[in-house]
């Protein structure tokens, strides 16, 4: 497998101003603290974590619809992280984002059809062809096209997310970031609509990263699964592997989470204690430190760095993990 | 407290969409009650009519073109429908509140969510603004803003998509509702938060005895925390019943298929398992069962005849032909 996609020490922060006349930058929200991840072409990599923890803004940093703070950017070895203009154009229609949001992220004046075949006209496909490939499209993600010449408010909240799937994938993407994409679906479409971007990736040797909260989803869709905790990845591997055999404190607290479909039976949870801390100030050392049930003191005072852990595709940033191999530095596969 | 009089009642609600195309049977024939103290569980198919019965409910469905042409609800007894604006706005966000599925949707982006969510609270009690604020500082608090009193100067866009739920979840609970409509309200959170989230609604629903309606496509908080559970199916319910009966013994096609989408993490499939066939027209019901076209147990019979609502000795409705004889049907495995 090749390498699609490369980021390095990426860091978004937000500027916080104080005063109202002469604004003066008192801090910064550290939405994304320097992530390293790579991906093949081909593969799905699932990204989890904590409500506000980055996930979404990593995804628009990425796709360069946020400016990055520092770190670079690669895209099929070539760095993009401060490509502009035509290019940047041009890069627009291989890398596609289906945003967490769909009602903001459409426009309340266009049909589904204008929405959905203007990317297609920017880039000179013909009429005919358009509309073939709309209806393909409003076909698999299971909407009649009778819908066609509807605005968005005159859709559900599942509705209108299936209409930003068909528009991501109008334009023959090669890199989803897929942020949140099926969150609205009852489960037979989500399925529907998880089977379908199973046999395009499969067809088209698609690249996805997947962001989502339900666990069984991307347990179902990832090769590779990256946990995140406020801004940091603290934990990425093979998806059986990081499922079966979890290492992180976090990563352990989230799995034992997931409600089931099964009433009246309790299972144990481990709840974390304590609130979550504030991204514009982070605790020192483990940013988890303030939660983790097993935090001792070096957790306060050293950040763990990600360590290989040995004879799997497993690495983890965590203190107390003594299984890793000692002093390799994050070289991620 | 099951003694109690049902606080809301929908009785045979229809709403309808007066569109250029058509008639847009949104909403079908919907009946239920709830009692102070209860959940419940509303599932379906996405489009289903679900959203629209909630807003029907706070009488909030866009019109025109939208209308509800027939049906009463009642809110402790007495109907909502012959009231004006005026009072609806009272009774909205203080008797009966709502967690909107798009969080966009409901909180203006040009306002700060401070000013928001104190015009909330002091529209209802008799608070200055201070106290206000200390209260909008606690909800978000409570529902696990991290930094809340800093937050609360923020705009919705700086917020992540689960942070804007949850300030949606604080902003319904901000008046102590007798009845809480919550419309998709965990869907962007993770499992741990969520788990936070279902608890703090269900020691609240103990402590001051609210009714909780839950719309969810999450089988898994259907399991946690409803009492009974109503399927939809193309603007009608087609299967009501208590949660444990939903799961142990489900009785509709529909809710088989529903089931069996779920993708479980013991049990990872090459596929997951889709309800074929497209969800109905809604202008243009077929005639006879609206699953029909879809169902794999379908007979001649559901082509022509449109099954009603029956009831079995446990209180178990089902809406499918199935049923409607003695004949005796293989359980779903
Ligand atoms: N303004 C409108 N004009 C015409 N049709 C509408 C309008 N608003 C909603 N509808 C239709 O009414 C039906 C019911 O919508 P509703 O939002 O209640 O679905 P839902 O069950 O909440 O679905 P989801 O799970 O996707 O949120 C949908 O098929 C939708 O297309
Ligand atoms: N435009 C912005 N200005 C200031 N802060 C922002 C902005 N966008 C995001 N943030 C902050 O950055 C942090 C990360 O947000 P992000 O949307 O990436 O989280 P997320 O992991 O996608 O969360 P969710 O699962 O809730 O969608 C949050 O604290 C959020 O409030
Ligand atoms: S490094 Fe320490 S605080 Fe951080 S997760 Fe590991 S044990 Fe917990
Ligand atoms: S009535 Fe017939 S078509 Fe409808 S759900 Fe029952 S078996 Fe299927
Ligand atoms: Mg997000
Ligand atoms: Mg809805």
């Amino acid at each position: 497998m090749s390498e699609l996609l490369r980021v390095q020490n990426l860091k978004k922060h937000f500027p916080i101003y104080k005063g109202a006349i002469f604004p003066k930058q008192t801090g910064a929200v550290q939405a994304v603290d320097g992530i390293s991840i790579t991906v093949n072409q081909g593969e799905t990599l699932g990204l989890v974590g904590e409500s506000g923890c980055g996930k979404s803004t990593a995804g628009r940093t990425i796709l360069k619809l946020l400016e990055p703070t520092d770190g670079k950017i690669f895209y099929k070895g070539q760095d993009i992280t401060d490509v502009k203009g035509e290019e940047l154009r041009k890069l627009r229609k291989e890398m596609q984002l289906i945003f967490q949001d769909p009602y903001a992220s459409l426009n309340p004046r266009k049909t589904i059809e204008q929405t959905v075949t203007e990317p297609m006209k920017i880039f000179g496909m013909s009429k005919e062809k358009r509309q073939q490939k709309l209806d393909k499209l409003l076909e698999v993600v299971g909407l009649d096209s009778y819908h066609k010449s509807r605005y968005p408010h005159e859709f559900s909240g599942g509705q209108r997310q299936r209409i930003g799937i068909a528009r991501a994938l109008a334009l023959d993407p090669e890199l989803i970031i897929c942020d949140e994409p099926v969150s609205a679906l009852d489960v037979s479409i989500q399925a529907q609509v998880i089977n379908l971007m199973e046999d395009l990736q499969k067809e088209f040797n698609l690249t996805y990263i997947f962001i989502a909260h339900d666990l069984s989803v991307v347990h179902h869709i990832s090769d590779r699964v990256a946990v995140m905790y406020l801004g940091e990845i603290v934990e990425i591997g093979d998806v059986e592997e990081l499922y079966g055999n979890p290492k992180h404190p976090y990563t352990k607290a989230l799995l034992s989470s997931i409600p089931e479909a099964r009433p009246l039976e309790k299972r144990e949870r481990i709840t974390l204690e304590g609130d979550l801390p504030s991204p514009s100030n982070p605790p020192q050392g483990c940013k988890f430190h303030t939660r983790c049930p097993w935090a001792e003191d070096i957790c306060k005072q050293k950040k763990p760095v990600l360590k290989q852990v040995p004879g799997a595709e497993h690495q983890v940033a965590c203190h107390l993990v003594k299984e890793v191999v000692e002093d390799t530095e994050a070289t991620l596969v | 407290m099951a003694d109690h009089l049902p606080i809301l009642e929908v009785e045979d609600l229809h709403t309808h969409f007066f569109t250029k195309s058509g008639v847009v049977k949104a909403v079908d024939g919907v009946s239920f009650s709830v009692k102070p103290g209860e959940t419940l569980g509303i599932v379906g198919e996405s489009g289903s009519g679900k959203s629209i019965t909630a807003m029907s409910i706070m009488k909030l469905v866009p019109s025109p073109p939208g209308r509800i042409v027939s049906g009463d609800i009642r809110f402790k007894g007495e109907s909502l429908l012959p009231k004006k604006e005026k009072e609806m706005r009272k009774i909205r966000g203080k008797d009966i509140s709502m967690i909107f599925q798009d969080p966009m949707t409901s909180l203006n982006p040009v306002f700060s969510v401070e000013k928001q969510m104190l015009e909330t609270i002091m529209t209802h009690e008799n608070m200055n603004k201070q106290q206000a604020r200390i209260r909008a500082i606690e909800l978000l608090d409570l529902v696990g803003i991290p930094d809340a009193a800093k937050r609360l100067k923020n705009y919705p866009h700086e917020f992540s998509g689960g942070m804007r739920q949850r300030v949606m979840i604080a902003m319904a609970l901000a008046c102590n509702p007798k009845v809480l409509i919550a419309d998709e309200p965990t869907t962007a959170l993770d499992v741990t938060i969520q788990a936070q989230i279902l608890d703090l609604l269900k020691k609240l629903q103990q402590e001051l005895g609210m009714a909780i309606i839950m719309i969810t496509h999450d089988l898994g908080v259907v399991a946690e925390v409803c009492d009974r559970v109503m399927v939809m199916y193309a603007g009608k319910p087609v299967e009501f019943s208590s949660v444990k009966e939903l799961f142990d013994k489900p009785k509709h096609p529909y809710t088989w298929g529903l089931l069996s989408s779920i993708p479980q993490i013991h049990n990872r499939k090459e596929r997951l398992e889709a309800i074929k066939g497209l969800p109905p027209d809604l202008r243009d019901l077929p005639k006879g069962c609206s699953f029909a076209p879809r169902c794999s147990h379908v007979k001649d019979e559901c082509l022509i005849k449109d099954p009603a609502l029956s009831e079995d000795e446990t209180d178990h409705f089902v809406r499918c032909l199935l049923y409607e004889q003695e004949e005796k049907v293989t359980v779903h495995e």
